[in-house]
C-alpha cells in the first residue's frame, strides 16, 4: 500500500480530480498538442507569453491521473515565470521521475511526483504536459488570437 | 468409485494443471501472481520449456542442409513441428503450414505475395470495424501499392459484427476479405463460417487472423473452408517469435515468394534463381528452430488438456467475471456480443485504464489497459483505452476474486 500512496499522493489525487487551468484560454501566443500514443492521452497547452514572461498558461485535454495532475501543477509553478526559467525546472523535474537525488527545493509542490521514479513506465504520463509545452515554447509565437 | 478428477471444475484440474506452469509459482510485488494478460500473451507450461531445452542441449544444428547426425535430427524435430500444427488446424498437408514470426508476418507475406498479382486500382479488401492493426496496416499499405482500397464491416453496439452490412460490402471489386476470429479487445466471436460461405458464394477468398482464437477453441481450418488462416505460437502456450500462415495449397503454390534467401531457392545463378516448393518458398533463411519446436509441443500439451475441457472452464470463468465485476462502481463493459472469448474489457467512470492497471500491479495482477492496438475500435467506443482481463485454462475462480477485490481498491484510491 505504501508504495501506492507514493504514488497516487493527495496533492496527485486532488489535482487529477480537480485539474487546475484546463480552459481554452480566450487568447494565447503559442499553442501544441500532446498525444501519447501508448496510452491515448492527448493533451493541448497554450500560452501567452509576454516580454519573456509565461501571462497566462491552460490546457485542454484528458489523461490519467499522473498526467493530469502533472499537466494542471505544471500550469500552476509556471505561471508569472519566465520562460528562461522552464528549461532548467523541467530538467529537475525530469530527473525527480528517473533519478536517484534528493528532489531539488526548486521543485516545490511537484516534488510530489517523486513516487513516479518506482514506476518507469509512467514517467511518459508525467511528463507528457511538459514535452508539449516544450513544443509549445519552440513553435513561433503569433499574434495573440482569439481563435 | 471416485475418480481423480470428479471433485474438479468442468473435468479440468486446475490445481495439477498450474502445477505445469513454473511462472505461476512466482510472486509480484510480494503477493502471489494472478496472471489476467493472456491475450497479449499466454505463459509456457514445463513441456514446452523442456522442448526449446531439449533441442539447444542436444539437437542445435541447422536444418534441411546438414548431412551430419545432428541436423538430421533437427530438421526432423522441425518438421515433425509442422506435421503438428497440420493436425491441429486439420489442415488437409503439412506444406500449407508456413513457418512466420508470428500473426503479424503472416498477414503482411499475404499482403506482399498474394497481393502482388491480385489487386488494381479500384479493387476492394474488406476488413471489420474490431480489426487488430496487423490487420489494418498492412492492407492499407497495399492499398497504396496498387490502389485498391480498404472497405469496413460495421460491428454494432455489443460489438457483434453487423452481417447484413458485411454482405452488402461484397461486391463485384472484392478481391478478398480479411477479418479477426476472435476479438482482442471485445472477445467477441465472430460468425466466420457464415461469413466465409457468403465471401465463397460471391468467389471471394477469406484471410483470418487467428490469434486470439487458437487458444480457446478447435480450430477446423478444412471445416471453415479459409483460404488463409494466420496465428502466433506465444498466444497458445508456446514460444514467442514463430508462429503460422496456413493457406490453400493451390494458393499458395500460385504466389511469389516473400522475401529472399536461403532455403527459399532451388537453384540460384546470377541470371535467374527458381525458387523451391511451398512452404520453403516462403521460408527465407534459418527459421526460428527451437520455437517450432517448442510450438509443436503446446500443440501437444493443448491436444492433452482437450478443448472441450479449456472452452467449459473458460467460460465458466468469464460467466462468473462478469458478473463479479458488475458489482464494481462505475464499471463499464466494452463489449457484449452473445458469443465471447474469455477475454474482458472495461472502463471505470472517472479512472484512466493505466491508474486501474498501476493499482492492480502492486496487487500482483497483471492485466492490460491501452488500446490494445486497435485504436479505430476505441473510437468506435468512444474511450481512448480501455483495461482488458483476459483469461486461461490455469485460471481460477479465486483469480477473479483478486481481481475484483483490486477494482474495489483502485475505485477506493482513484475514484
Amino acid at each position: 500500500m505504501s508504495e501506492l500512496r507514493d504514488l497516487y499522493q493527495e496533492v496527485i489525487l486532488d489535482h487529477s480530480k480537480r485539474p487546475q487551468n484546463r480552459r481554452k484560454p480566450d487568447s494565447f501566443t503559442q499553442k501544441a498538442e500532446g498525444y501519447n500514443p501508448l496510452c491515448g492521452d492527448r493533451v493541448t497547452v497554450y500560452l501567452d507569453v509576454r516580454a519573456g514572461i509565461i501571462e497566462d498558461i491552460a490546457f485542454e485535454g484528458s489523461g490519467c491521473a499522473i498526467s493530469t495532475a502533472s499537466v494542471s501543477m505544471m500550469t500552476q509553478a509556471l505561471r508569472g515565470k519566465p520562460v528562461a526559467e522552464v528549461g532548467k525546472l523541467f530538467e529537475r523535474f525530469h530527473a525527480l521521475l528517473t533519478g536517484d537525488d534528493e528532489p531539488s527545493p526548486d521543485l516545490g509542490k511537484l516534488a510530489a511526483f517523486s513516487g513516479v521514479r518506482e514506476f518507469p513506465v509512467r514517467v511518459k504520463c508525467a511528463t507528457l504536459g511538459w514535452h508539449t509545452l516544450k513544443a509549445a515554447l519552440e513553435s513561433s509565437p503569433r499574434e495573440v488570437t482569439t481563435e | 468409485m471416485r475418480r481423480a478428477g470428479d471433485s474438479v471444475l468442468n473435468g479440468l484440474d486446475v490445481t495439477k494443471v498450474r502445477r505445469d506452469f513454473p511462472i505461476l509459482r512466482r510472486k509480484v510485488h510480494g503477493k502471489p501472481l494472478v496472471y489476467l494478460d493472456n491475450a497479449a500473451t499466454t505463459q509456457k507450461p514445463e513441456s514446452v520449456l523442456s522442448a526449446l531445452q531439449r533441442y539447444y542441449t542436444a539437437e542445435c544444428s541447422n536444418v534441411h542442409r546438414g548431412l551430419h547426425e545432428l541436423s538430421v535430427t533437427a530438421t526432423a524435430s522441425y518438421e515433425g513441428a509442422r506435421h503438428k500444427i497440420a493436425e491441429f488446424l486439420h489442415a488437409r498437408e503439412a506444406r500449407e503450414i508456413v513457418f512466420v514470426r508470428g500473426t503479424t508476418e503472416a498477414i503482411n507475406l499475404v499482403a506482399h505475395s498474394y497481393g502482388a498479382g491480385h489487386f488494381e486500382a479500384g479493387d476492394e479488401i474488406v476488413i471489420t470495424a474490431m480489426e487488430h492493426h496487423s490487420n489494418i496496416v498492412p492492407w492499407q499499405l497495399l492499398a497504396e501499392r496498387s490502389g485498391a482500397r480498404l472497405r469496413v464491416a460495421p460491428i454494432d453496439d455489443d460489438g457483434e459484427l453487423v452481417l447484413d452490412e458485411y454482405g452488402k460490402l461484397l461486391g463485384p471489386r472484392t478481391r478478398l476479405v480479411s477479418a479477426v476470429h476472435v476479438s482482442n479487445v471485445l472477445g467477441t466471436r465472430n460468425p466466420v463460417k457464415r461469413m466465409i460461405e457468403m465471401a465463397h458464394a460471391k468467389g471471394i477468398p477469406v484471410m483470418l487472423d487467428g490469434a486470439q482464437a487458437v487458444a480457446h477453441e478447435r480450430v477446423d481450418v478444412r471445416d471453415l473452408d479459409c483460404d488463409f488462416y494466420a496465428f502466433s505460437s506465444h498466444k497458445m502456450y508456446g514460444p514467442t517469435g514463430i508462429g503460422v500462415l496456413y493457406g490453400k495449397a493451390e494458393l499458395l503454390e500460385s504466389m511469389p515468394p516473400f522475401q529472399g534467401g536461403g532455403d527459399m531457392i532451388r537453384t540460384v545463378t546470377f541470371e535467374k534463381t527458381t525458387y523451391n516448393d511451398i512452404p520453403f518458398r516462403f521460408e527465407a533463411g534459418t527459421p526460428s528452430i527451437a520455437a517450432a519446436i517448442g510450438f509443436g509441443a503446446a500443440t501437444d500439451y493443448l491436444r492433452a488438456l482437450g478443448f472441450d475441457r479449456i472452452a467449459k472452464h473458460e467460460s465458466d470463468l468469464l460467466h462468473y467475471a462478469t458478473r463479479a465485476i458488475a458489482a464494481v462502481p462505475g464499471l463499464r463493459s466494452i463489449g457484449t456480443a452473445r458469443d465471447r472469448a474469455s477475454v474482458m474489457s472495461f472502463v471505470i467512470d472517472g479512472i484512466h485504464p493505466h491508474d486501474i492497471a498501476t493499482v492492480l500491479d502492486l496487487e500482483g495482477i497483471a492485466i492490460r489497459a491501452g488500446h490494445h492496438c486497435s485504436q479505430p475500435l476505441m473510437e468506435r467506443f468512444g474511450v481512448p483505452a480501455t483495461a482488458r482481463a483476459s483469461f486461461a485454462f490455469y485460471n481460477t475462480r479465486e483469480d477473479v476474486d483478486a481481481l475484483v477485490a483490486g477494482l474495489h481498491k483502485v475505485v477506493e484510491v482513484l475514484g
